[in-house]
């Protein structure tokens, strides 16, 4: 397995990270591919709710808010150069 | 024949503007205007030619779980339409075109309607709309449907393609993967279907849109940073919340009391017109002390908070704030095994529990969604939180003015805060006995915040309020108030039905705080909560202690003279808060769930619950001596 890889759930807030591995399934993975949250998907996190969870991610042009424990089951690439 | 149009498209994309713009018909789905929960249906004429406009549930995909999905797919496969409008948001293009091309994996028969472009243009997002009906193969046409812009084009195009004269030549995504709508095909299949098109997607939405700016949703950002913020966004939601009940309070003086002088002059007329006539005397009293008087009590007391309430909420709906609200608790739900959808559920609530019941589609596990519809109750709606609004004006509002409005205000905002508190403790209840199970996953978009359309939806839910309310007078308060004077007017044992009922739950009703004829009017007031403070004041009228009320001042008097102290109304309070859901709300809880048996469990869940609950508060503060 590749070492660099970590959660999407770790990934600090206003950082990009690249999505390399879906781990969730069922309806949850099936929503997520239909929000367009695939392989190769850049994902940017950007604030956590007042009380520290859920978490809301841009991709795609669309803000979507996930928990952690879904948020844990996406395996990214931290992505260094923020535009 | 009518010519069937389908209308598709993600959440939050202005479809249900488009869909009343285009048929100009008021759709009612429960009592909340814009939201989508049922097919909606409607007529246009266009150059002489009749169509059938369905609004088809705001979905993300077509193949995926949720019973809105469900609905949307089974029209458009099943009932295949002669046209598909596909309604996208032109600020987001990408992720909508996932949509599109979903269905045209069904269909050749699609339109797209790229909406909200003025909202792109502002954002710095400029697309090619004739490169995207190159790629796409079919008709594309830009709107505004706020302000009506390209909807003509819209519908110059719906008639070319029903007469036949565009050419489709519809791109085709892994035409290999693309699923019948029936079965589910493996998991890999799926997988590699939805890839392909989110990569097509990204590929046309790469050669479609430029963007201007680095950032084009900077100030949806800046707004979610404070809306949403650690420190700040429970106090802003709360202080939000507080406001709109201030200026409910406020503003409902004024209406009520001008109300109240009108209907009762007309009151004097009718009954002067009525004695004239050769009709005996109980006619006249049944007629104007019984029926006209109670619908005069709805329409002066319940209308104005009604209609003042439902507009200003419904602007916080338009802005797009509600999904904050959803994000900001959904970690206290999650905490209760529960969704935070619940939280969107529950807004609806607010309008009509009804409303908010079938709402509850939009949560997709079943365990979660019965919890949402069991507990709705909790949230008062608009047909409840009147009561609630009058008794804690009468109570607390000793210094009139500001401060009385308020303090009223602070009184509703915590009672509210109370029914936030007792849905997540009774969600978690429910999930430990009943509907055992952990929380499913959750996922929510926070769409872009939209301008409000002030006018237009004040004046649109005024109407639509104002007209509700009248209806619902006619058709339940008349005949209530009908009820209510035949009781009190039949004798039995030289007592009237009113009072042998009244004191037959008095026992009871006392143990609880309240006193026989408040349990009554809750009792009567089943077909419709805005009837309960009605009835209650047209029985102690009958009761006779005083036979004219035609001030709302009077009203606090009339209490006071029944008994009431404060506790009798914070316990009416609590009651109104938490007992039986009406029998609208019930009939839709038996419609969504298809089961008496939850139908029944949601009829006793709040009902218990407000029995424990005022029992603890009227023997606690009892045996402390406050009273």
């Amino acid at each position: 397995m590749n070492e660099n890889l970590i959660s999407l759930n770790q990934l600090p807030a206003n950082q990009l990270g690249k999505v390399r591995q879906i781990r969730s399934h069922g309806i949850t993975r099936r929503r997520l591919l239909d929000l367009g949250l695939i392989d190769q998907t850049l994902v940017k996190a950007l604030q956590t709710s007042p009380a520290g969870d859920p978490t809301a991610y841009q991709f795609r042009g669309a803000v979507i808010a996930l928990r952690a424990e879904d948020a844990s089951q996406i395996m990214i690439e931290l992505v260094s150069e923020s535009r | 024949m009518a010519i069937t149009i389908a209308l598709a498209g993600n959440p939050n994309t202005g479809k249900s503007t488009i869909f009343n713009s285009l048929t100009g018909l008021n759709q009612h789905t429960g009592n909340w205007p814009g939201k989508t929960v049922a097919n909606a249906l409607g007529r246009f004429t266009h150059n002489g030619r009749n169509f059938m406009l369905v609004d088809l549930p705001g979905t993300y995909s077509l193949f995926a779980s949720s019973l809105e999905e469900q609905i949307a797919r089974d029209f458009i496969c099943n009932s295949k339409p002669d046209a598909t409008v596909v309604v996208t948001d032109a600020t987001c293009l990408e992720r909508n075109l996932n949509l599109v091309l979903q269905i045209l994996a069904i269909t050749p028969r699609v339109i797209v309607c790229v909406n909200l472009i003025d909202e792109a243009k502002r954002k710095g997002i400029e697309l090619d709309l004739r490169k995207l009906e190159d790629l796409l193969g079919v008709p594309v046409v830009g709107t505004v449907a706020r302000s009506k812009k390209g909807l003509e084009q819209l519908k110059d195009t719906i008639e070319q393609m029903v007469s036949g004269t565009i050419t489709l030549k519809p791109i085709q995504v892994a035409a290999s993967h693309a699923p019948d709508g029936s079965v589910a095909k493996s998991a890999a299949e799926d997988d590699k279907f939805i890839a392909s098109i989110v990569q097509t997607a990204e590929e046309i939405a790469r050669q479609v849109v430029s963007i201007r700016q680095a950032e084009p949703h900077q100030t949806d950002r800046k707004l979610d940073n404070i809306l949403t913020s650690r420190h700040f966004g429970i106090p802003i939601m709360l202080a939000l919340l507080g406001l709109v009940f201030w200026i409910t309070i406020a503003g409902a003086n004024y209406p009520s009391a001008l109300l109240a002088d009108w209907l009762f002059w007309i009151e004097d007329r009718l009954s002067g017109f009525l004695m004239r006539l050769p009709n005996p005397v109980w006619l006249h009293d049944l007629v104007v002390l019984g029926s006209y008087r109670t619908l005069a009590w709805v329409v002066s007391v319940m209308l104005p908070p009604m209609a003042i309430f439902f507009p200003i909420f419904t602007l916080l709906e338009d802005l797009g704030y509600l999904p904050r609200v959803a994000f900001n608790l959904d970690y206290y739900f999650k905490k209760a095994c529960a969704h935070g959808k619940q939280a969107l559920t529950m807004c609806m609530g607010f309008g009509c529990n009804a409303a908010g019941v079938t709402a509850c589609r939009i949560i997709e596990s079943p365990r979660e969604r019965l919890i949402a519809v069991i507990t709705n109750n909790f949230v008062p709606c608009n047909g409840r939180f009147p009561t609630i609004i009058a008794l804690v004006s009468i109570f607390t509002a000793a210094s009139a003015g500001v401060l009385g409005s308020l303090t009223a205000a602070f009184f509703v905002l915590a009672s509210i805060v109370l029914g936030v508190v007792i849905t997540l403790l009774i969600s978690r209840l429910l999930s430990l006995t009943f509907l055992k199970g952990i929380p499913s996953s959750f996922i929510l978009e926070l769409p872009p915040y939209r301008k409000p359309q002030i006018g237009k939806v004040i004046v649109r839910s005024l109407l639509d309020r104002t007209l509700y309310v009248l209806g619902r007078a006619v058709a339940i308060a008349a005949p209530a108030g009908v009820v209510i004077w035949i009781m009190a007017n039949v004798l039995v044992n030289g007592q009237s039905l009113l009072a042998h009922s009244a004191d037959f739950l008095d026992p009871f009703a006392r143990l609880i705080g309240l006193d026989g004829y408040i349990l009554m009017a809750f009792i009567l007031g089943l077909p419709a909560n805005e009837t309960v403070i009605p009835i209650l004041i047209m029985s102690y009228l009958a009761t006779g202690s005083m036979l004219e009320l035609d001030n709302l001042a009077e009203l606090h008097k009339l209490l006071v003279d029944n008994g009431w102290t404060w506790l009798t109304a914070v316990c009416t309070i609590l009651f109104s808060l938490n007992h039986w859901p009406c029998g609208t709300t019930l009939w839709t809880i038996y419609k969504e769930t298809q089961s008496w048996k939850w139908t029944w469990v949601s009829f006793a869940v709040p009902t218990i619950t407000g029995f424990f609950l005022c029992l603890i508060v009227a023997q606690g503060v009892r045996f402390l001596g406050f009273v």
